[in-house]
């Protein structure tokens, strides 16, 4: 019963996530005028910080799913947080590329130490590329459980720490950043805004649709070895 | 005697008898600086070059302790006689992680002379870089102590901590390269910024001696 | 595949809590059961012997039950506590003797069982004078100064007995107590871990002569 509500739920998101992409692209292309200094490859900015965003505020929330996985000692908690990262991850990849995409077609470079946002973007990845390696040499999956939990709440502490150091490592002067929060005209702040909830839902969706696939697999696994057992 | 000081007695005493992490520390620390020295063909450090250099070294020496932290549990029996005593088992963390800082104390108190020695041309900046380096060994003995104990019940440890530790300790390494910066100037120490990294290495130290405290007691279950 | 066990036991003496209750015990280590299904009862006092091959989960059972591993389903009761909820209320009354000594071995005798005494709470004073009785009593007073490496099987063993007995603890778990001993050093530690000395017993063993002759209760794992 909950699975067949799972699916629906699971359907209306994924709908929900191609319209408001499609909206929120569809504004940015169209709608907002392209920026004056960087041209045509500023438009990238409506992917860039997006997806850099959303992947921050999801390690945040494999943080609080460790949290409770470690106070109730339920592994649905535990399954929520590993895929919260896992998608993370993957977006924090697509930060990166399309970082030095950006950083190219600006200015000339395919990577750029002044970018501090780029920068902690790379160190956050490389901790939470070690959430793997760590999962597999722990072989009881409880005791995994846990100090998967333990290590997603120490690397979720540690990421806004690293963003304030990176950030202070740069001369204040001359900081080279891809965009400044404030000074956006209305047009752009709005389709940047939506193009943020489009992302914000396709992670949402991808997340859901890893933790059904994995309940599936797990069911089926259940039933594989039950019959195995009566066999 | 208290949990905590019969605890860390023991660490240090047992440090003492076998000298397992101390020497291989200082050694390891030595030769870097030798190698730095051919690897970027200097003779003279100072300013970035020389916080560049310095805290790096100290960085990976700290790696080999942090490695060997927990090996006599292991040897023991993995953490029983913790275990199965009625203490509160963070006692242990604070134990290992002070234990730790104390060997980060005596490799610095020989390698920073030494490299004061190698490269320096006037020492007047290490006084206030050792205040700086205190604040970052209590960070790296938070941090080190808990992936430490993570990195020791699996079955990859000694690739597991560094793997784990290098990103996690970087705003270590920029605050303290950072200061270092200007507190090993040639024209002698610039206390520009320096609010800005102790404040920073502080933080961090908070952080991550509250997550330690809070998180600690899983990692011994079962 | 499930294990099952056969119990046979004298009729309960009724009256007081049982010192050990287990009902449908299971442990599973992955994919893996260890224990399956295990029920036994032990009255106050009594000695309960564990029989069984080699890997049908003796030694996982005495973790079971010394609070050491959280079992995966079914009713365990030791002391009172009921486990794994309220292990935290078990421990020190528990004195665990497991297959490798849990002894630090580059600390001495003496040192090593002062460790315990402070992890117990024990009073310093106290817990000197209870250290070199039970030395005295297995023996060891001359070679308590020795560091642990450097001492035989044996001696390690009669060692960890009295770590094992220094606290008084209502409930002895025994792994293999007679391995390494020969018939003298059974002989001396018998007033310490002996039946009939006041502790309720658990002991794993696989000499089922010795263990049946002591044993009030007798659990066969399969």
């Amino acid at each position: 019963m909950a699975t067949a509500l799972r699916s629906v739920t699971l359907r209306r998101l994924a709908i929900a996530t191609v319209a408001v992409m499609g909206a929120g692209y569809a504004l940015a292309f169209l709608y907002a005028p392209e920026d004056a200094d960087q041209g045509f490859i500023q438009k990238i900015f409506y992917l860039h910080v997006p997806l850099a965003t959303v992947a921050l505020v999801g390690f945040m929330v494999a943080a609080v799913h460790a949290i409770r996985h470690l106070r109730t000692g339920d592994p649905k908690h535990d399954a929520r947080s590993y895929v919260s990262i896992h998608i993370s991850v993957i977006f924090g990849l697509a930060v990166l590329a399309t970082g030095a995409i950006w950083a190219k077609g600006s200015w000339g470079v395919w990577w750029e130490w002044r970018e501090p946002t780029l920068v902690s973007f790379l160190i956050v990845f490389l901790l939470y590329a070690t959430y793997y390696p760590l999962r597999y040499a722990i072989e009881d999956r409880e005791r995994q459980a846990r100090y998967a939990s333990v290590f997603a709440i120490t690397a979720g502490a540690f990421v806004p720490l690293n963003f304030l150091a990176v950030r202070a490592a740069e001369p204040l002067v001359h900081p080279r950043t891809f965009s400044s929060a404030g000074g956006l005209p209305d047009s752009m702040l709005f389709a940047f805004l939506v193009c943020l909830a489009g992302v914000a839902l396709l992670w949402t969706t991808l997340v859901w649709f890893e933790l059904d696939a994995k309940a599936a697999s797990g069911n089926l696994g259940k039933i594989r070895r039950a019959l195995e057992a009566t066999a | 005697m208290t949990t905590f000081s019969a605890l860390l007695r023991k660490d240090l005493r047992v440090e003492l008898r076998t000298l397992r992490s101390l020497p291989a520390m200082a050694l390891f620390a030595v030769s870097a600086f030798v190698i730095f020295r051919f690897g970027l063909d200097r003779t003279s450090l100072d300013g970035e070059l020389a916080a560049g250099v310095l805290v790096p070294t100290l960085l990976f020496a700290a790696l080999l302790a942090i490695n060997r932290l927990f090996v006599a549990e292991r040897e023991e029996g993995g953490f029983d006689l913790i275990r199965l005593a009625p203490i509160d088992r963070t006692v242990l963390l604070a134990a290992k992680a002070t234990a730790l800082v104390i060997y980060l104390v005596v490799l610095e108190l020989i390698a920073v002379p030494i490299f004061a020695l190698f490269f320096l041309d006037s020492a007047s900046g290490l006084v206030p870089f050792a205040l700086v380096l205190l604040l970052a060994n209590v960070g790296l003995a938070a941090t080190g102590t808990v992936i430490s104990t993570i990195a020791t019940m699996s079955s990859a440890r000694d690739l597991l901590a560094p793997l784990i530790l290098l990103p996690l300790l970087i705003p270590l390494v920029i605050a303290a390269a950072g200061a270092g910066e200007h507190l090993l100037a040639a024209g002698g120490p610039d206390y520009g910024r320096f609010g800005t990294w102790l404040a920073l290495l502080g933080l961090y130290d908070l952080v991550f001696l509250l997550v330690g405290y809070a998180t600690f007691d899983f990692l011994l279950e079962d | 595949m499930e294990r099952t066990a056969a119990v046979e036991s004298r009729p309960a003496s009724g009256a007081s809590e049982p010192a050990i209750e287990l009902r449908g015990l299971r442990r599973d280590f992955g994919e893996r059961t260890a224990l399956g299904r295990i029920s036994a009862r032990l009255e106050p006092g009594e000695s309960l012997a564990v029989l069984g091959p080699n890997g049908s989960g003796k030694s996982t059972l005495l973790r079971v039950v010394a609070g050491l591993l959280r079992p995966s389903a079914g009713d365990v009761t030791v002391l009172g506590c009921a486990l794994p909820r309220e292990t935290h209320r078990l421990r020190g009354r528990v004195g665990y003797l497991g297959h490798a000594p849990l002894l630090y071995r580059d600390l001495s005798a003496r040192e090593n069982l002062r460790l315990a005494a402070a992890l117990h709470g024990l009073d310093p004073v106290a817990a000197e004078s209870r250290i070199e009785h039970l030395l005295g009593t297995v023996q060891m007073s001359a070679r308590g100064d020795d560091r642990v490496a450097e001492l035989s099987a044996g001696m390690k063993q009669r060692i960890d007995i009295c770590r094992a007995v220094l606290h008084e603890p209502e409930l002895l778990l025994l792994d293999e107590p007679d391995a390494h001993l020969d018939t003298e050093a059974r002989l001396l530690v018998d007033p310490l871990i002996g039946p009939g000395h006041g502790p309720s017993r658990v002991v794993v063993s696989h000499d089922r002569a010795a263990a049946t002759a002591d044993a009030d209760v007798v659990l066969e794992l399969r």
